[in-house]
């Protein structure tokens, strides 16, 4: 115990730089998204993200996306833990049958205007696993989609990358 | 122990054991084949004599072949370094077996999964509630499982009873099965009075996808990119064990570089994940910067396996019959600057949240889950060597982690601060072993084979980071898969956080199931 009281006071500064190194492409193609969300948005857009029986491969690279190099906040996504403070709801995974009536209710639950963004490869048209006897559709014949991520999973860089050619396309909703 | 030994041992306590074959099949699987009436009895001398929960309980249907169900019972033989499988056949006429829940409560959960999947009835279960095939979207009587399942039959849908706790001043607390986190989906239903929790029921299944079917009839090489996709934080375990049951079957010898080269991909992915949880343990007592500090960690592990391999989650790399990736000089040296790094930065991070007074207060005593409940529940792995017991499969079926000298990591008091302990003594021994594995790699040495696949079953395994994984597979004529039964340590693990939480209060639940860490699909399926 006074080992970690001492430590607690003899502890300095203990903030650490991240090097840049691979990041400046992700820097610029953040700043234009950036700028597109204050644009489309009002300033930042707010997603919600349900799995509906994907691996857990896509949900370690979307939080991965929310990591100090990555960052995605600081261009304006947030991820948001309810359906109701949410603009987009982003959804993984290809579909089991006793996930369906959750997606639905959540969606429901979100407030107008709102678009769906699917990510990773079973979430298209459920991937490998489109033989199942368990699956309820491929997530586009339940919800009107609006964007697909592609991956397996899909990469942060290729989520970042992604959700800027779309917004640079037009806007969902608005 | 010699295989006639085990027979005595079972013979001196079952006088009348008279099994209708015995064989060791592959130098560390040892079969026994009974009579249904004596499966119960020599399931539960071998559940004490060994001393290891039921690993695996699973059926398959033979009706086209013999006419019979099967039941394989596995253990596991720590001792001996083998694993012992009982089976038995069941008539198609009356497919009903005695329970062996109500003795060992390790099987529970696996008969409930045999009746729902191939509704085989485990006469006088305490309990036959279904767990992947919800009762609300599945009619009963379609057992999709079965061989001659085509598609699903209308029927009558029910409801799921949840264990109900009464009482003056109890009340429920459903969460689920959408989290607030970016997490996969469970329904967790809290009894609790006051502020303990008095009981949780976790109701899981919603990421069922049917993965044990779609292996059926798949050819070796589709079955193992399908196996990469079962559980996406543990990709290159769950495709190593399966390669194993491959390569065991087609009885393929294995370079040793294939086998090192296996070794240091494994611990890779032991090492991302276990920061990946020592940084989410912190978050969930809202402890942020070193959160963000094991974050960047993982991204730094996870560049680093693109870099090797290309891919971040290692797939692609494994296949039956050997290794894809190859490491040459530049990568060794990459590998081994990186490792150095890492180290560093993560003796930093261990020293941040060992010298937080208020973090060691909040995961010391917090979430305990002793070893008589886990020995019971069946608990392996890193949750099962928090509480005390000593088992991994690196340790009792070592291979090139004999030459290493690995060691194992055990805790005692079985609570959250013991799991972060297991983690970060494991990662420092992964990072230990992973210099060692690359010292004894051979340059331009073969590190595949080509398979010749045959007829038969074996089991396949491997420690992922969260334990055991398992895989049983038995393969027909021409090498195509016929059943392939997969058990992820979050099987088991899934009731020993239910356990755990007792006592605690609500909001130390994030950090007691972040401490476990358990994979929603590596148990749906």
């Amino acid at each position: 115990m006074i080992h970690i009281f001492k430590n607690r006071v003899l502890k300095g500064v203990v903030t650490r730089h991240i090097e840049a190194g691979f990041s400046g492409e992700i820097i610029s193609a953040g700043a234009e998204l950036r700028s597109l969300i204050r644009k489309k948005f009002g300033r930042s857009l707010h997603i919600r993200e349900v799995d509906t029986g994907s691996c857990g491969g896509c949900e370690s690279e979307i939080i991965s996306a929310n990591n100090p190099v990555y960052d995605l906040q600081r261009f304006g996504i947030n991820f948001v833990a309810s359906p109701r403070h949410a603009d987009a709801l982003l959804v993984t995974g290809p579909l089991s049958k006793n996930m369906l009536l959750a997606l639905k209710n959540t969606y429901a639950a979100m407030p107008d205007p709102k678009f769906v963004i699917t990510a990773g490869d079973c979430a298209l048209n459920g991937g490998l696993f489109k033989d199942s006897y368990y699956l309820a559709g491929p997530v586009k014949d339940i919800l009107p989609v609006a964007l697909h991520i592609p991956g397996c999973p899909p990469s942060p860089e290729a989520i970042i990358k992604t959700l800027l050619a779309f917004l640079r396309q037009g806007s969902p909703s608005r | 122990m010699d295989r006639a030994g085990l027979i005595s041992v079972i013979k001196s306590k079952l006088p009348d054991f008279n099994p209708i074959s015995a064989a060791q099949g592959f130098p560390d699987e040892f079969s026994i084949k009974v009579s249904p009436e004596a499966f119960k009895d020599t399931c539960l001398v071998l559940h004490k004599h060994l001393g290891s929960p039921v690993m695996m309980l699973f059926a398959l249907d033979q009706r086209k072949e013999t006419g019979n169900f099967v039941i394989n019972a596995v253990f596991a033989d720590f001792r001996e370094s083998r694993w012992v499988i009982v089976s038995m056949d069941i008539r198609q006429e009356n497919p009903c077996f005695e329970t062996l829940a109500k003795s060992m409560h390790s099987a529970l959960l696996f008969e409930r999964e045999i009746w729902e999947m191939f509704g085989i009835e485990p006469k006088g279960s305490p309990d036959l509630r279904r767990l992947n095939l919800h009762d609300e979207v599945w009619p009963r009587g379609n057992y999709p499982l079965r061989k001659d399942f085509q598609k699903m039959a209308a029927g009558n849908t029910g409801e799921y009873n949840f264990a109900r706790v009464e009482g003056e001043g109890v009340f429920e607390v459903p969460v689920g099965p959408v989290h607030a986190g970016i997490i996969g989906p469970g329904h967790f239903r809290f009894s609790v009075a006051g502020e303990p929790i008095i009981n949780l029921e976790a109701r899981l299944g919603f990421t069922h996808r049917g993965v044990e079917k779609l292996f059926e009839n798949k050819s070796y090489d589709q079955a193992a990119c399908l196996s990469e996709c079962v559980c996406g934080d543990a990709v290159f375990s769950h495709s190593l064990a399966f390669a194993r049951a491959i390569e065991k079957i087609s009885c393929a010898r294995i370079p040793l570089q294939a086998d090192l080269l296996r070794g240091i991909f494994l611990e890779l992915e032991r090492m991302h994940n276990h920061v990946h949880d020592i940084g989410g343990i912190a978050i969930d007592v809202g402890f942020s910067y070193p959160h963000a500090y094991a974050s960047i960690i993982k991204e730094s592990l996870l560049q680093l396996n693109e870099r090797l391999c290309a891919s971040r989650y290692l797939k692609k790399v494994n296949l039956p019959g050997g290794v894809l990736t190859d490491m040459d000089d530049e990568k060794k040296e990459l590998l081994r600057v990186s490792l150095k790094k890492m180290k560093h930065d993560f003796n930093a991070l261990v020293k941040i949240l060992y010298t937080s007074v208020s973090f060691m207060d909040r995961v010391d005593g917090t979430g305990v889950l002793r070893r008589k409940t886990a020995e019971d529940l069946g608990v392996t792995g890193l949750a099962g060597r928090a509480s005390g017991i000593p088992e991994d499969l690196r340790k009792y079926f070592p291979g090139v982690y004999k030459e290493a000298k690995f060691k194992i990591a055990v805790e005692g008091s079985g609570d959250v601060l013991a799991r972060l302990r297991i983690r970060i003594s494991e990662f420092l021994e992964s990072c230990r072993l992973i210099e060692e594995f690359s010292a004894m790699l051979v340059k331009d040495s073969r590190s595949k084979v080509d398979l010749e696949l045959r007829e038969g079953s074996a089991l396949g395994y491997a420690e992922g980071w969260r334990g055991p994984v398992l895989y049983w597979v038995k393969t027909g004529p021409g090498g195509r898969l016929q059943r392939c039964k997969i058990v992820d340590p979050s099987f088991h693990n899934w009731q020993g956080l239910c356990f755990s939480v007792l006592g605690n209060i609500i909001p130390d639940f994030p950090l007691c199931n972040k401490s476990f860490d358990l994979s929603y699909s590596g148990n749906d399926l």
